[in-house]
């Protein structure tokens, strides 16, 4: 089965009392044509496994990686990916919108 | 965010109950405004607003960037008659994250087998409706052509304030219907509400076929500001 927004925090929140470290990435903020409305979660645990979707693919490698520094230090992260960012340009958010990502641990 | 904070968001989405995560972005704090808390938060006119939208954004108020993360209930779709397109309808849907529920009181129609994915309740539509509440979230389709289970269905989908209600049936099926319900006292615009005959005119000839034009005409109602032409 497919991953809808509804199973993304109920398997973030299962796979935390798992014992599983969890982090949850957010789109906070878009611009232009962006893939991924505001909202739309993604969620990673230590072991790089993740649900869900924060663009079409474009910048969730980037994402993850971030996310595991998250995890890590438990400090909440902004993330932002565009045409103009160097950042982007590796990663490629290839339909030229922008985003910003919030990256947060599950405590 | 802490574990109890997600768990109480999702306990909120189990139970139907629309919900705010306010989330102030410089601190990191984190609090859960359920709907029915929301007249006493600091932020009530903006949460307000983002829930009537229906949409998760970010908002500033003295000088702090707030990040309102709108949790709605899922979408419900109440199925009417367990016939040959509700078998092909009720897994796309659920494909959708839609919330399905198949109701026929015919025994021989309503069975687990017929419907291995979803809830089946072989009883009569006017006994099971009103347990649910039929609410804004909520999509009523009636599918069995049979006045005696379909309008029922519908005269209770109407006094609701459901997104969508559409029903099977030709354009000469459709003209008696509308005639029943008139005598039944609903206005023209009561009955305008009902999509029929239902679905998109996608020229659907099987019953997976009619299930995609239902669908889409559902999924197009319940984003139908996001439309460029409507």
């Amino acid at each position: 089965m497919h991953a809808t927004d509804t199973d993304i925090l109920k398997a973030a929140e299962a796979w935390r009392r798992e014992g599983r470290n969890v982090a949850i990435a957010t789109v906070v903020e878009t611009w232009g044509s962006a893939p991924r409305p505001v909202g739309s979660h993604l969620v990673i645990d230590q072991d790089t496994n993740f649900l869900g979707s924060v663009s079409g693919g474009c910048v969730e490698g980037a994402v993850i990686t971030e996310a595991l520094d998250v995890i890590a230090d438990g400090k909440s992260r902004m993330l932002e990916f565009g045409v103009a960012d160097e950042t982007a340009w590796q990663v490629g958010l290839s339909c030229g919108g922008r985003i910003k990502v919030y990256v947060e641990r599950v405590d | 965010m802490r574990l109890s904070l997600l768990s109480a968001l999702n306990a909120e989405r189990a139970a139907r109950r629309a919900a705010v995560l306010v989330t102030d972005i410089a601190s990191g704090e984190q609090r859960l405004v359920r709907e029915a808390e929301i007249a006493g938060d600091p932020l009530a006119q903006e949460l307000e607003e983002k829930l009537r939208q229906g949409k998760s954004g970010l908002i500033e108020q003295g000088g702090n960037q707030f990040f309102l993360t709108v949790q709605t209930p899922p979408v419900r779709l109440l199925v009417i008659g367990a016939v040959h397109i509700s078998q092909a309808l009720a897994p796309m849907a659920k494909g959708v994250d839609f919330d399905v529920t198949i109701v026929d009181p015919r025994t021989a129609f309503a069975t687990p087998e017929r419907f291995p994915d979803v809830p089946v309740l072989a009883e009569w539509p006017d006994e099971v409706l009103p347990r649910f509440g039929i609410d804004r979230y909520t999509a009523v389709v009636a599918l069995t052509h049979d006045p005696k289970i379909d309008d029922p269905a519908l005269g209770m989908a109407l006094r609701s304030e459901c997104f969508y209600i559409g029903a099977l049936g030709s354009r000469k099926t459709h003209e008696r219907r509308v005639q029943r319900l008139t005598d039944a006292g609903f206005t023209e615009s009561d009955i305008a509400r009902i999509h029929a005959p239902i679905g998109l005119d996608i020229g659907a000839i099987s019953p997976a076929e009619i299930a995609v034009s239902i669908l889409g005409e559902v999924v197009a109602s319940l984003r139908k500001e996001r439309r460029r032409s409507a």
